[in-house]
């Protein structure tokens, strides 16, 4: 009986104890035939040792390939003790911190969490976390409608430079609540959204102006202008960040005059592992001003009786637990463990640490954007500046180069074709700290093989 | 201490950064930031001591009794932790190509199938990354059937009095409008009110079954027949799946749609508070409308579905489909039980319910529902400890924790006064649930003769009692370097 501790003597005295017969006889208040006759499909149950064999086989299966695709998941280098500390049963094992004088560690956590977020993007509250980096701008977006008060209407402006699939999750997530969101286009030569074009579809009023930093095709966006623009037009500003960007980028905090409203993303790039999309975190933070519009839990500082300070949850009237039908969000569980993960990182890195995985990131992708355009027909795709990916086109089909590269055991970038058609047959690729020059040089190796084959296919 | 007070100027944990890079110049400098983001600058002992310090200010199932109502912390095996952690796993991008991703593909889509078989359900959709997405999911899923259908005036979510905040909060996020349902004296739905309220208007009920008082709903029938009869769908909320693995089916009850928790039936861990995870299933008629992505299989092996293939779907509920390492670990726990080991699983959480719940009715505690048998978890009410003692809930509660023991849900579901909900799950042993009986008559006692100890409760914990109301007026939410409260306070 794996897991489950009971004697046949502990059985026999608890139903004595209880008064029935059997443990059977516990279910008796279940209609007879509604009882589950069997459970078709579920195998016996394995040993450890089994399922250890069995799941070793799974994880060899998907190989050891060179990764060079980002999309809004950075392969980055993590200490060791983050995940260490991480998985110890004390922070592992525990639940919401609902009862805060057993809680301190969890809660002391999230509020180092919360310092560290403000500081990274310039804003002066953050939440605990949220599910990850999309469904955060989902919510970003409905808290921005709820706090703009002098733009009632519900319309948000989304530039196509966002991630597809963050827009697409906003979509989901808010498409019963009557926001309009409408689409920006961008400059097909720079990569990046310009004013021209947000002035091109706000001939009406707009409650908040999404604004991605590097945006989808890595390319830095004139951030400042773009926010100055929303914010004449009485429109709160989202920016949508990568938080190992910002140790050198300039925070939502400072753009533009007044700084963006709102500021939210993905914190997997703060020591998660790719582990197949999840679980990542989603930060967001915003001006004091909007902080009882901020969903997701929130750890305050306070003292105790004798006036010795501690942390508890608090401005809990905005969540679903108390106000129910009126709460700023139906999120309930949140991300606390990937919190503390993030957390442990950013200590042992610190901001300088932060700074120099963004640059030594920024400088790998510019080399190997340099070394795979030096391929016949490779060539870049827009003129902006960029972070840490680059937009390449291709000379033959993205899903083919892909496939050939794949064989060669290396994930050559993201499919950007498939999302902008306009864009023809185009590759977003991505070095981080971890790819070596080795690596770099297979890769361009095996890119021109693989173009050839392409080619003659 | 905060990680930011240890931190000295020049004081860095290098070797976990590169190398010195040259300077990114082509970073232009308007985008550049101004200056460097206050972040500690500690060693990388002291941010190992700081954080193994505070974890050590936890309780925690690993380290105490949990009996947390509603919320199943029981063990979670370390082997789904390790094995989820395999370089191939942790490794895998999540934009990787089918052929590199057979082998997780593989734990997935049987992971579908599991699901699909405990709940007696026609089709899961992994996607939801918490309990209270799949509840987000599923009600839009109600939405789209009705909206496909040209019913659009079904906007009336029937919510029963007792159910989880989030059921309501799911439901205004997917644009219906809430009705309330009373909960009758017996602990299952009032019939009567319900069939006064549903019609044409109706989309749905959420429902718990067992509910949230800890009881069977014995009318699921009749409710179901009800909901049905009016052209509404029935939602179930899967928080108390841990009571009826194996024994009885939401799909053979009647329910269309549901969301589990993982992270509680399935034993991934809660972790400080998430990550969860919230699949959902459905009957057929619901299927296309399900989150993506899902994953199928053909004769050459895995594949993902996602818009272009269920051109129907709610859609994309986060970047990447959800929180896959922790599908992993439930998957390998449904393994390591496998079909016995899950029956096992409501067994054994039911007699440990009603075996605390026998003992503590025995030492003269007051059950909200004496009549009735406890799911896994039932409700003591206190209300005549507070009346004769002036002793509350949150005073027990926090006394508790000076026994070593965490407090129940205190105060939850809100139509029983002076509550605790009490699941003490399968995997402790009799001596803990005796111990925690223990305490509780002890506490009585201390209520009775030294009523101060308890209200000042805990005594022996990292903190006194916190000051909630001070927390909520006077706001600290973040750590500011002084230099900037300095500037602030100008």
């Amino acid at each position: 009986m794996p897991f489950i501790p009971h004697t046949d003597a502990d059985i026999a005295t608890m139903l004595d104890t209880i008064g029935v017969d059997s443990i059977e006889a516990l279910f008796d208040e279940i209609p007879a035939e509604l009882r589950a006759q069997g459970l078709d499909g579920i195998p016996d149950g394995l040993s450890e040792m089994e399922v250890t064999q069995l799941l070793q086989a799974r994880a060899r299966a998907d190989g050891e390939p060179t990764c060079f695709i980002g999309a809004g998941a950075y392969d980055h280098h993590i200490p060791a003790a983050v995940w260490q500390i991480t998985t110890r049963g004390e922070f592992y094992s525990a639940y919401t911190p609902y009862q805060a004088e057993a809680s301190q560690g969890t809660l002391q956590v999230l509020y180092e969490f919360q310092s560290m977020m403000t500081a990274l993007t310039g804003l002066d509250v953050s939440n605990a976390s949220l599910y990850d980096g999309a469904s955060a701008l989902a919510e970003a977006v409905l808290m921005a409608v709820r706090s703009n008060r002098k733009v009632k209407q519900p319309r948000v402006l989304m530039p196509r430079t966002v991630h597809p699939f963050y827009r697409r999750t906003v979509a989901s997530i808010v498409q019963h609540q009557g926001i309009e969101l409408v689409e920006v286009d961008y400059d097909r030569r720079s990569g990046q959204t310009r004013v021209a074009d947000c002035e091109a579809v706000a001939d009406q009023p707009f409650a908040a102006l999404v604004l991605p930093q590097p945006n989808v095709f890595g390319v830095l966006e004139e951030v400042d202008a773009l926010t100055d623009w929303a914010q004449a037009r009485d429109a709160l500003v989202i920016g949508v960040v990568n938080p190992v960007a910002l140790a050198l980028l300039s925070p939502p905090g400072d753009w533009g005059q007044a700084g963006a409203d709102i500021a939210c993303g993905e914190g997997q790039p703060l020591g998660m592992p790719l582990a197949s999309g999840g679980p990542y975190l989603g930060f967001l933070c915003c001006k004091q001003a909007f902080i009882r519009q901020l969903p997701g839990r929130i750890a305050g500082r306070t003292q105790d009786l004798d006036g010795k300070i501690g942390y508890t949850l608090t401005l809990q009237a905005r969540e679903q637990h108390i106000r129910r039908s009126k709460a700023t969000s139906n999120i309930c569980t949140n991300q606390g463990l990937l919190v503390t993960a993030a957390t442990i990182h950013m200590a042992i890195l610190g901001a300088e640490g932060l700074e120099r995985v963004a640059a030594a990131c920024h400088a790998n992708t510019a080399r190997l954007s340099q070394q795979l355009c030096e391929v016949a027909g490779v060539q870049p795709i827009f003129s902006g500046p960029v972070f840490h990916e680059r937009a390449l086109s291709l000379p033959a089909p993205t899903e083919t180069v892909l496939a050939g590269l794949a064989e060669q055991d290396i994930l050559g970038g993201f499919d950007l074709g498939r999302e902008y058609p306009e864009l023809g047959s185009a590759l977003l690729v991505c070095a981080t700290e971890k790819r070596t020059d080795a690596e770099i040089a297979t890769y361009r190796e095996a890119l021109a093989s693989a173009l050839i084959i392409a080619k003659a296919a | 201490m905060l990680i930011q007070e240890h931190s000295r100027p020049g004081r860095r944990a290098t070797a976990q950064a590169p190398l010195a890079t040259p300077d990114p110049a082509e970073l232009p400098p308007a985008r550049r930031r101004k200056q460097r983001a206050a972040l500690p600058e500690v060693s990388e002992l002291q941010a190992v001591r700081h954080y193994t310090r505070l974890s050590q200010q936890n309780f925690s199932i690993d380290t105490h009794f949990y009996p947390l109502g509603s919320c199943t912390m029981k063990y979670n095996p370390r082997a789904c932790n390790s094995l989820a952690s395999l370089p191939g796993f942790l490794a895998r991008h999540p934009a990787a190509p089918e052929s590199h991703s057979q082998g997780i593909m593989a734990c997935l889509h049987e992971l579908q199938a599991m699901l699909k078989s405990v709940t007696g359900m026609h089709a899961v959709s992994l996607a939801p990354a918490a309990g209270a997405q799949g509840e987000l999911a599923g009600v839009m899923m109600i939405r789209a059937y009705h909206d496909a259908r040209g019913d659009h005036a079904r906007r009336e979510m029937l919510v029963p009095d007792a159910a989880h905040g989030t059921n309501p909060a799911s439901a205004i996020m997917a644009g219906f409008q809430v009705r309330e349902v009373p909960t009758g004296r017996d602990g299952d739905v009032d019939i009567d009110a319900l069939r006064a309220v549903v019609g044409p208007q109706t989309a749905g009920i959420m429902l718990t079954n067992p509910s949230t008082v800890g009881v069977f709903d014995r009318n699921i029938q009749a409710i179901a027949k009800t909901v049905h009869e009016a052209g509404g769908l029935l939602y179930y909320d899967g928080a108390n799946l841990n009571a009826i693995l194996g024994k009885v089916r939401p799909g053979d009850m009647g329910f269309d749609v549901i969301h589990m928790n993982l992270h509680k039936t399935f034993s991934t861990p809660h972790g400080g508070g998430g990550p969860g995870a919230g699949p959902v299933g459905v009957s057929k008629r619901l299927e296309p409308y399900l989150p993506i992505p899902l994953v199928e299989q053909d004769d050459d092996g895995y594949h993902w579905l996602d818009e272009d293939d269920r051109p129907e779907s709610i859609g994309r509920l986060t970047a990447f489909g959800g929180n896959m390492g922790i599908l992993l670990r439930a998957y390998i726990y449904a393994r390591l039980l496998g079909a016995e080991g899950m029956r096992r699983v409501s067994e054994f959480a039911t007699l440990n319910a009603n075996y605390l719940q026998a003992r503590l009715r025995a030492a003269g505690f007051q059950l909200a529902y004496p009549e009735r048998r406890a799911s896994h978890e039932f409700i003591v009410t206190l209300k005549k400890e507070a009346k004769d003692f002036g002793v509350n809930t949150m005073d027990v509660a926090k006394r508790l924790l000076d026994y070593g023991y965490h407090a129940p849900t205190t105060y939850f579901p809100l139509l029983v006064p002076e509550c605790l909900l009490i699941e003490p799950t399968e995997t402790e042993p009799k001596e803990a649930l005796d111990g925690f009986v223990e305490a509780m008559i002890k506490i009585r006692a201390e209520a009775e003769h030294e009523p101060e100890t308890v209200k000042q409760a805990p005594h022996h914990l990292p903190v006194r009692r916190l000051d909630d109301v001070r927390a909520a007026r006077q706001l600290d939410v973040a750590w500011k370097p002084a230099a900037s409260l300095a500037d602030s306070q100008r």
